[in-house]
């Protein structure tokens, strides 16, 4: 039968965001709204993973005119296809509002979000039918896997990703190249590749939007990374959590095999390859490398010491190659057009794109793919609308809990592995926490020790223990028991377990405790000094407000806003506030013109 | 998969399949859709479209538009061939929708006989 076009497509997003904001309610309504009007011959219904503006879910996307809609209901349906479909009439009331202009935006690329961003690794991603191996096939995907075993050797493949400047992305990286080089030299019968999809950072869902929006990507890249390492056998180490992600891999996997992709003499050569994956357990440290092989082979997920590294002895004692899912999603592109393409966009020593999950007090929340060296500004005023509420910015945290907080004056930083690096924070794996000023940074620091503290596996002492006693002293400080001597003994234990755990665990976890310190150190001081926390976010430490007599002019501005009634004094004289009714909510602060209120 | 050339065989076939995502540089038919459109037939117009698309494998944006204030020579159907002019045509037939996407389309050649209006792009 001769297949037939369809004059529209409508993309439905089904990633993991969409699905919980409803999406399938939404798509069932359409499917029948479509059904009423005799138009399921004429518009074909695509699911889609992940367009990184899930807090705007459920969304779709209307081709060929490109109309991007976004917090679509099933009730929205009948209008959508009458309007829409039928009449050629855009709905504007679904479309995008942009925050700041409240202006209405049409089409996918207008929207600031997007405008920004260099869509590469995550290109795919909410354009094409995950569960397609054809449509993966249609945009160029498998070619690159085709060139290489064709028509390059293994050392020509290591060549260009050494060339194209790849490093990896899950967070330390180590150039990738080199990576493969290292594996490609051990001599072995046997060898694997792994992909690690571990995804531990609180927050982050870039790799699993790259599983659930592009998965044929991945297992190319890893093609490349088994051809050019030696390799015939690979793993996916995904979180349980991803039950999706593993569900759209496993289908990829078995079209792949049923392509003649994977399985043996792949393109009439004689390499041979496939992939299992690993569904893992989801504790923080076995993304780990070594504690992640561990677990693949059943054992507990701890770290081993490196040496050796898994280059020489990985998986099963066999020279292994680790990477991170967006480093493998970078491959095929650096292949199917070379380093030339690739190098062109990034800076000096970190090239390409990097995906990044913004969050916090920020207007547009999601995943952003932007080109290395962009500043930290751009990201969060441009792409991400600037501060929620209107609010002040006060930090940006980068790197999850290995990572550090950035203060204001840093936000002309190009974000590249070392600059970053340079100013006492890191990449990572791409985690983004917008922060207001009405954020406490000591706080923040404990929150993060707090995770790596529950996450350490307790193989090393100063890991342990160390992080025990620092989040401890944490703790002391946020509800007031601060003491002299506090912030020397923090900056003592940090440097001890950096220098002494065994793992990157370990090792990285004092960092939020140490950028806070280096960046914020006078809100340390205040919290233990002079017992106020300056953001007003340390409950224990609220002891009320005061107005300074001096300041207040008796405008009643406060007054008026107090809930408690703990406020009085005559118009046109100094008020003063009853610290036994006060119950410190802050509402008159912000009322006062005159900077009169300030914490007790 | 034994080849490359098998490899790009298929991928010329799945284009085919996501053509209607492309929107650039493609040429466009936009079919009057208003409340007199869809009375005057506007949909079996549409469906010959596709059906005429289809079975010449051409790659063409295919989309609607409400009223344009020519309801009396509806059903109305445009033309956009790249970087030219927009071209409408009006009191249309399915019979002769052929002959616009031969000679329009294909042939890039404005079917005056039956062209009722001229938009400059
Ligand atoms: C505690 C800990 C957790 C880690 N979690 C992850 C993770 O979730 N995903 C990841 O790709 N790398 C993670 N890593 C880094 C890996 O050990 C390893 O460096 C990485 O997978 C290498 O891939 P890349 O070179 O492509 O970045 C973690 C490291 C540590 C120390
Ligand atoms: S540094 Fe911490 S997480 Fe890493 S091995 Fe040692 S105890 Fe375990
Ligand atoms: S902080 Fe809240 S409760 Fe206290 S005086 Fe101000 S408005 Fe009243
Ligand atoms: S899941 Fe739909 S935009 Fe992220
Ligand atoms: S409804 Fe068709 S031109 Fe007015």
């Amino acid at each position: 039968m001769e297949q037939s076009i369809y004059r529209s497509h409508i993309l439905v997003c089904g990633g993991t965001g969409c699905v919980s904001s409803g999406c399938k309610q939404a798509q069932d309504a359409l499917k029948d709204e479509l059904a009423k009007h005799d138009l399921t011959s004429e518009i074909k219904i695509v699911e889609t993973g992940c367009h990184g503006f899930c807090e705007k879910g459920p969304i779709m996307i209307m081709y060929p005119e490109g109309v991007f809609y976004c917090e679509l209901t099933p009730e929205d349906m009948p209008e959508l296809v009458e309007e829409h479909i039928l009449k050629g009439r855009t709905v504007e009331r679904l479309l995008y509002t942009e925050p700041n202009s409240k202006k209405s935006i049409p089409s996918y690329e207008e929207i600031d979000f997007y405008k920004k961003q260099q869509r590469l690794v995550l290109g795919n991603c909410g354009h094409m039918d995950p569960e397609s191996i054809e449509e993966y096939i249609a945009t160029g995907g498998y070619e690159a896997i085709g060139k290489a075993l064709t028509e390059m050797t293994p050392e020509g493949v290591i060549e260009e990703v050494k060339d194209a400047g790849l490093r990896g992305r899950g967070g330390g990286g180590f150039p990738t190249g080199l990576k493969w080089q290292f594996a490609a030299g051990a001599k072995s019968d046997k060898k694997y590749v792994i992909c690690n999809a571990d995804e531990g950072d609180p927050g982050a869902f870039m790799d699993r939007s790259l599983l659930e929006g592009d998965p044929h990507r991945i297992i190319e890249g890893m093609m490349i990374g088994a051809y050019a390492t030696g390799a015939d056998e690979g793993y996916v180490y995904v979180r349980a959590e991803y039950p999706l992600a593993i569900e759209r891999l496993q289908k990829a996997l078995d079209d792949a095999r049923e392509y003649g992709l994977l399985g043996e003499n792949i393109f009439g050569t004689d390499f041979n390859f496939d992939l299992h994956i690993k569904a893992g357990a989801g504790a923080f440290v076995c993304g780990e490398e070594t504690a992640l092989m561990n677990s693949i082979e059943g054992k507990r997920g701890m770290p081993r010491p490196r040496p050796p590294f898994p280059a020489e002895q990985g998986l099963w004692g066999k020279p292994s190659n680790i990477n991170n899912v967006e480093s493998y999603a970078n491959v095929p592109n650096i292949i199917r057009d070379g380093a030339e393409a690739y190098k062109a966009i990034g800076t000096e020593g970190s090239k390409g794109t990097k995906v990044f999950a913004l969050t916090g007090k920020i207007n547009n929340t999601g995943l952003a793919e932007v080109p290395m060296g962009i500043t930290m500004k751009e990201i969060i005023y441009d792409i991400g609308g600037g501060i929620s509420d209107g609010n002040k910015f006060k930090a940006v945290q980068i790197g999850g809990p290995s990572g550090g907080c950035l203060p204001e004056e840093l936000l002309d930083l190009p974000v590249d592995y070392d600059s970053l690096i340079e100013v006492g924070a890191m990449m990572g794996s791409g985690g983004l926490v917008v922060m207001d000023d009405s954020t406490c940074m000591v706080d923040v620091a404990r929150f993060f020790l707090n995770f790596t503290q529950s996450e350490s596996c307790g193989k090393c002492t100063p890991c342990r223990e160390g992080t025990k006693r620092m989040l401890e002293i944490l703790n002391r400080i946020t509800s007031g028991e601060g003491k002299d001597g506090d912030i020397e003994m923090l900056e003592r234990l940090a440097e001890n377990i950096k220098s002494t755990s065994l793992c990157g665990l370990g090792q990285t976890a004092p960092n939020p405790v140490l950028s806070t310190l280096k960046y914020f150190r006078h809100e340390y001081e205040a919290h233990i000094y002079d017992e106020i926390c300056p953001a007003g976010a340390c409950e224990d430490m609220l002891k009320g407000y005061v107005i300074d007599e001096d300041a207040c002019i008796g405008c009643t501005a406060c007054a008026r806003v107090c809930p408690v009634d703990a406020i009085e004094g005559n118009v046109k004289e100094a008020h003063v506030i009853d610290l036994d009714k006060c119950i410190s909510c802050g509402a008159c602060v912000s009322k006062c013109k005159f900077d009169a209120i300030s914490q007790a | 998969m034994k080849s490359l050339e098998e490899l790009r065989k298929l991928r010329e076939k799945a284009q085919k399949d996501i053509q209607a995502r492309k929107t650039s540089n493609k040429p466009k038919v936009i079919i009057g859709m208003g409340t007199c459109g869809i009375a005057a037939g506007a949909r079996e117009i549409l469906k010959a479209v596709m059906a005429e698309i289809n079975k010449r494998n051409l790659d063409v944006i295919v989309t609607q538009t409400g009223c344009i204030g020519m309801c009396e020579k509806e059903p109305l159907l445009d033309v956009q061939m790249p970087g030219k002019d927009r071209i409408t045509y009006g009191n249309l037939t399915t019979d002769d929708v052929s002959k616009i996407v031969v000679e329009h389309i294909v042939n890039g050649k404005v079917v005056e006989d039956l062209a009722v209006a001229k938009l400059e792009d």
